[in-house]
């Protein structure tokens, strides 16, 4: 079958099997490889891309549901060379170690963050209880949101002020 | 790498379209909602189907939260994330935010339906235990018109319901009974996001002499089926709600249900959370419904 979807900005037209699911067709199909996949049973939640500006566990859709949606993966975070504040925020508080949650952690923590601008500790965590990493223990990656919320307030408050 | 059988993918654009393909395609065609219950068991070749019919596209038509004096309608593909932040249905009936928030994760309620987890009709799935405890009534859709269910005539048997070929589930209807009413939920899981080891719902009624006029209890994950508790609520009913009540109704709980030992959990662990849980829900329901009492005095 035929599938055509936005992926950070950009139609794409693809003929796929009906029982591709979304993770395998932006890795293997697109070569976007940002995505990660992990676990296949949407516990680990590595995958996690936005679908129509919500976050999804990306092994957990089929490639044909995103079909007429806009999707947008980790590599649609950055703007050219300049990361976005949530990218900024990973790098600044060793928000990651190995990396392979990164891309998830990134998808989730930008969507939480564009709901609500300041949130606390017990909603970050929240946020994230769908996703698992094994190597920072949480606390540098709920450091990274609150470094990325501080920054993006007094962002907001110098343009205000210009 | 896990991925389910080869299928035919269909997308449905409206309900009544949705029933023609069904009509069409007969029992090799299943339809998907949010998915995240039927795409694993299609991964472990557990479920397999000629044609799957997506009908996310009928979230438009379908996802609603109506709440009205007597009744509140829920559309069958209405979100999970819809019900845990919709206020209007935590005000009436505070159950569904107890439950959601212990629902898989923020991102998987994304997707997940109340239509699909009642539809998927797995013993441990817990919007099935709310419903049941909310004496809902299930809407079925056919070419032939609609038709109206309780929850115990919904349940056939595990992953089995009274949905037929050539049906949709399209809502969700739950009576608002006379009286002040306070209903609660609680989960016991391995970790966050887990399924049930044992979960209870439970629903009360008060008349004006704060005596209980009616009460439901629901389990999840102890039986082939989420059922309500007919003589718990027999128990109950015209006595004055305190501790001595929710142990009776608890003992009642742990012999009524049916758990098997598993890497959840012994028997004789479950059976002991019955009794734990439907106490606990039980105070927590009474006490929602006299905070209501107290409001509006």
């Amino acid at each position: 079958m035929q599938v055509t979807m936005t992926v950070n900005g950009v139609e794409y037209t693809r003929e796929i099997e009906g029982r591709m699911l979304l993770v395998h067709f932006l890795r293997d199909v697109l070569g976007l490889t940002g995505t990660h996949w992990g676990c296949d049973t949407s516990n680990c939640g590595v995958c996690v891309v936005w679908m129509d500006g919500e976050p999804v566990k990306s092994c957990t859709v089929l490639a044909a549901m995103a079909g007429g949606r806009e999707v947008r993966t980790v590599e649609g975070l950055a703007n050219g060379a300049e990361l976005d504040p949530i990218q900024e925020g990973f790098r600044q508080c060793h928000g990651l170690q190995c990396g392979f949650c990164t891309p998830g952690m990134l998808m989730t923590c930008r969507a939480l963050l564009d709901k609500n601008p300041d949130p606390t500790e017990g909603e970050i965590r929240e946020a994230i209880s769908g996703q698992i990493c094994r190597c920072t223990g949480y606390s540098s990656i709920i450091r990274s949101v609150r470094w990325t919320a501080v920054h993006e307030a007094k962002a907001k408050e110098e343009v205000a002020q210009a | 790498m896990q991925v389910p059988a080869p299928f035919e993918y269909e997308r449905a654009t409206s309900v009544d379209q949705a029933i023609g393909l069904l009509e069409r395609l007969g029992s090799s065609a299943r339809l998907v909602a949010g998915g995240h219950s039927l795409l694993p068991m299609m991964k472990l070749r557990l479920a397999n189907f000629e044609y799957l019919i997506d009908i996310n596209d009928l979230h438009g038509e379908l996802g609603y939260i109506r709440v009205a004096a007597d009744e509140v309608r829920i559309g069958a593909m209405t979100r999970h994330r819809e019900l845990l932040e919709s206020d209007a249905l935590a005000q009436v009936f505070p159950i569904f935010r107890d439950a959601e928030r212990v629902i898989a994760d923020p991102v998987v309620r994304n997707r997940g339906t109340l239509g699909g987890s009642l539809c998927q009709a797995d013993p441990s799935e817990d919007l099935s235990a709310v419903c049941t405890t909310l004496d809902a009534s299930c809407v079925i859709r056919g070419s032939r018109g609609e038709r109206v269910v309780t929850m115990e005539e919904f349940h056939v048997g595990p992953y089995e319901t009274a949905v037929g070929d050539g049906e949709i589930l399209t809502e969700i209807r739950i009576p608002i009974k006379p009286g002040k009413s306070g209903s609660a939920y609680a989960k016991v899981e391995r970790r966050a996001g887990d399924w049930a080891v044992v979960s209870a719902g439970a629903a009360v009624w008060l008349d004006e002499q704060g005596q209980i006029s009616d009460a439901r209890v629901g389990l999840a994950a102890v039986g082939p089926n989420t059922t309500g508790i007919p003589e718990i609520s027999a128990s109950l009913r015209g006595r004055a709600p305190d501790e001595s009540l929710y142990e009776l109704a608890g003992a009642i709980a742990a012999r009524s249900c049916d758990p098997v030992t598993d890497t959840r959990g012994s028997a004789d662990y479950k059976r002991h959370l019955a009794d734990e849980l439907t106490r606990r829900t039980l105070r927590g329901a009474v006490e929602r419904a006299s905070a209501v009492e107290r409001a509006r005095s």
